[in-house]
């Protein structure tokens, strides 16, 4: 379980990645470069990458809404993601998947869904081709704290316990629902919701320690892949920007103290502090990171903007595998 | 090509050696749903099969509509041809979130990198003293949603060819089966035939007076109405539609443009049911042709009623008949 250097450096790079490319993100929709709304992962960036990071580059994995961190964090290149953003033929779905829907299939993406909860079962059906085809892979479903309350979640569950699935479910409790706060809809503690479907589940109360979440999820993955069957691992972070950009919703659902409480323990911040410490990296090498990073975001809004749009004839393809007549 | 070899059987065999035949094709076939294995299914559809195929293959799920289908699109992504079973029609509904969010969609959202094969099979249709959720006939609903295929078999031998097709068909299909026809009738299957395309129409009965169009549980209504007209006279030519998305009316407008009438019949209610569509489409394209307003039968604009009094509720005979009457009296 313990990573190599190179894998804690990669690791601290991913979560910067998150971070440049969700800001870059919100820079375009303010200036009208991407058309609608995104939701981002700044904040959250070590709950997202610390999970990914335990799963192999084979591993399937399924998100939400907030879709932007989980292909990055499983490694997918910046460039048609940012394409996709901005509704362009380069983008990782061509377009026409846009902000909800960064789908890198080459990364084991099932899917990204706006529909709250509903990838949740597709990757537990996932775990059950791993477990009919014997071939190991494991399946892990991000969730919020708001899908924790979906009944699919307690479907999924059900079917994975029982039939035993390599499956991870991690909820990402960012502790709001748009503007709801999750302890006034959620009774009891999420992660000890496991017990009743006969599964470990685990809380990790420090969302913003990358080695943390990664621990826990490697545990959740070790005994998944061995055949012993689910976990459900809640994960409590915090995103510090608004639901989606541009949001203005007129009313602070969050309290300042609150925010600033959580800024003091950024994610990004602590990861690279530990990895100075421990002498994995000096302060000049991870400067060096950084600047790489952004190099890498300016050059995918750069392949966003040279990628052609795609033909308005493309709306009416991919309905169907064998095209029938689409009426306009 | 091997002899001819006929067998009389029932919708529910046709059906059952359909299946049993596309799972021994390919390895990749999977039957999913409630009671599907052990018991073969509440009207015994899939009887048989888990003995054979193992529990890997014919899997019995928890009472879980919505975590179903969604793990059978994991499936689907994976590779596999899930055919999931939906038990009764009405119970389709907790799944409706995956067939329309996720089944229909996640071919068109990748732009074509993931295609959905897989088949939802709904008994639906009333007639069995059941009550609503076991008698409904929810397929305007699937129809109306770009990214599925719906078809709806009416006699045996469709039954054991259509469901072989639509599991080959690397597109989602929601499959709908007439219940009552189930153990209803017997027809003759020859194995050894080539069938008719999946999605196409098929005039079941030629007629010169007037175009009466069924799908599923009616077309044997809308015979019987053919069949009862005749002894006065009246010659009606009936249209099977077999596919109700994508819809194939050429030979429904081939027909009306002979006859200059029609009505159209299913059990769904008649508000935004199927025939509003037919109807509207027959009217762009044989506007001049018609003779009468094209008329609909079907449910009454109410939830499916209690079982005594389905059978005022369902389109019959009389109903069919009363209609071309009035369309003949135009």
């Amino acid at each position: 379980m313990s990573l190599t250097n190179e894998e804690l450096l990669e690791m601290q790079r991913r979560m910067v990645r998150i971070r440049r490319f969700d800001e870059r993100a919100s820079k375009m929709v303010k200036r009208g470069q991407i058309p609608g709304t995104v939701h981002t992962s700044i904040g959250q960036e070590a709950q997202v990458v610390g999970a990914c990071m335990a799963l192999g580059d084979d591993d399937y994995m399924s998100g939400n809404h907030r879709s932007h961190g989980h292909p990055i964090g499983k490694g997918s290149p910046l460039g048609p993601l940012m394409a996709e953003l901005v509704g362009k033929s380069g983008g990782v779905c061509g377009g026409k998947g846009g902000s909800l829907h960064l789908a890198d299939f080459a990364v084991g993406s099932l899917g990204e869904s706006g529909i709250v909860g509903s990838s949740i079962p597709i990757a537990t059906g996932a775990a059950l081709s791993s477990k009919v085809l014997g071939n190991g892979k494991v399946s892990l479903a991000f969730f919020g704290d708001g899908a924790a309350n979906q009944g699919c979640l307690y479907e999924a569950m059900n079917l994975a316990g029982v039939w035993q699935l390599p499956v991870v479910f991690l909820c990402e409790n960012n502790q709001y629902a748009l503007s709801t706060p999750a302890h006034t809809v959620t009774s009891g503690v999420i992660a000890d919701r496991a017990a009743g479907f006969g599964m470990p589940g685990v809380r990790v109360e420090d969302g913003q320690d990358a080695m943390a979440v990664y621990d826990a999820v490697s545990t959740a993955v070790e005994r998944a892949r061995a055949g012993d069957g689910p976990t459900l691992v809640e994960v409590v972070t915090y995103r510090y920007n608004e639901h989606s950009e541009g949001l203005r919703l007129g009313t602070d659902y969050r309290n300042a103290d609150e925010r600033t409480q959580w800024l003091e323990r950024d994610p990004i911040v602590l990861f690279r502090r530990h990895l100075v410490e421990t002498g994995v990296a000096t302060d000049e090498e991870m400067d060096a990171l950084e600047a790489e990073v952004l190099d890498e975001v300016e050059q995918a809004f750069q392949f966003s903007q040279d990628s052609p749009f795609p033909d308005p004839e493309v709306a009416f393809r991919d309905l169907y595998t064998e095209p029938i007549g689409v009426t306009s | 090509m091997s002899a001819q070899r006929t067998t009389r059987i029932t919708l529910a065999k046709g059906l059952n050696m359909g299946l049993r035949r596309a799972m021994e094709d390919d390895p990749k076939v999977l039957v999913m749903g409630e009671d599907v294995g052990k018991l073969g299914g509440v009207f015994r559809i899939t009887d048989g099969l888990q003995k054979d195929f193992g529990e890997d293959r014919v899997i019995d799920s928890p009472l879980a509509e919505s975590g179903i289908v969604g793990t059978a699109v994991g499936m689907a992504l994976r590779g596999y041809r899930p055919v999931v079973e939906i038990q009764f029609d009405g119970f389709v509904y907790p799944a409706y979130d995956q067939i329309v969010c996720q089944v229909a969609k996640m071919c068109y959202r990748s732009k074509g990198r993931t295609p959905m094969p897989m088949v939802i099979r709904i008994p639906f249709g009333g007639g069995i003293g059941a009550v609503e959720h076991h008698s409904e006939s929810p397929e305007a609903q699937f129809a109306h949603t770009p990214g599925l295929k719906v078809v709806a078999c009416s006699n045996p031998v469709d039954g054991y060819w259509m469901i072989q097709q639509a599991i080959a068909s690397d597109d989602p299909v929601v499959f709908l089966e007439p219940k009552r026809q189930y153990h209803a009738d017997k027809a003759d299957l020859d194995e050894t035939t080539t069938p008719e395309p999946l999605f196409a129409s098929r005039v079941v009965r030629r007629g010169t007076d007037a175009t009466v169009v069924a799908y599923g549980p009616t077309v044997k209504t809308a015979m019987r109405a053919a069949e009862a007209a005749a002894t006065e006279g009246q010659s009606l030519e009936v249209v099977d539609l077999r596919t109700l998305s994508p819809l194939d009316l050429d030979p429904v407008y081939d027909s009306v443009r002979r006859t200059g009438r029609l009505v159209v019949c299913h059990e769904a209610h008649v508000n935004l049911g199927m025939g509003a569509e037919v109807a509207a489409r027959v009217a762009e394209e044989c506007f001049y042709s018609l003779e009468a307003p094209v008329l609909r039968v079907g449910g009454f604009d109410t939830p499916y009623p209690a079982s005594r009094i389905e059978e005022d509720f369902l389109p019959d005979l009389d109903r069919v008949l009363d209609a071309v009457d009035r369309s003949l009296a135009y």
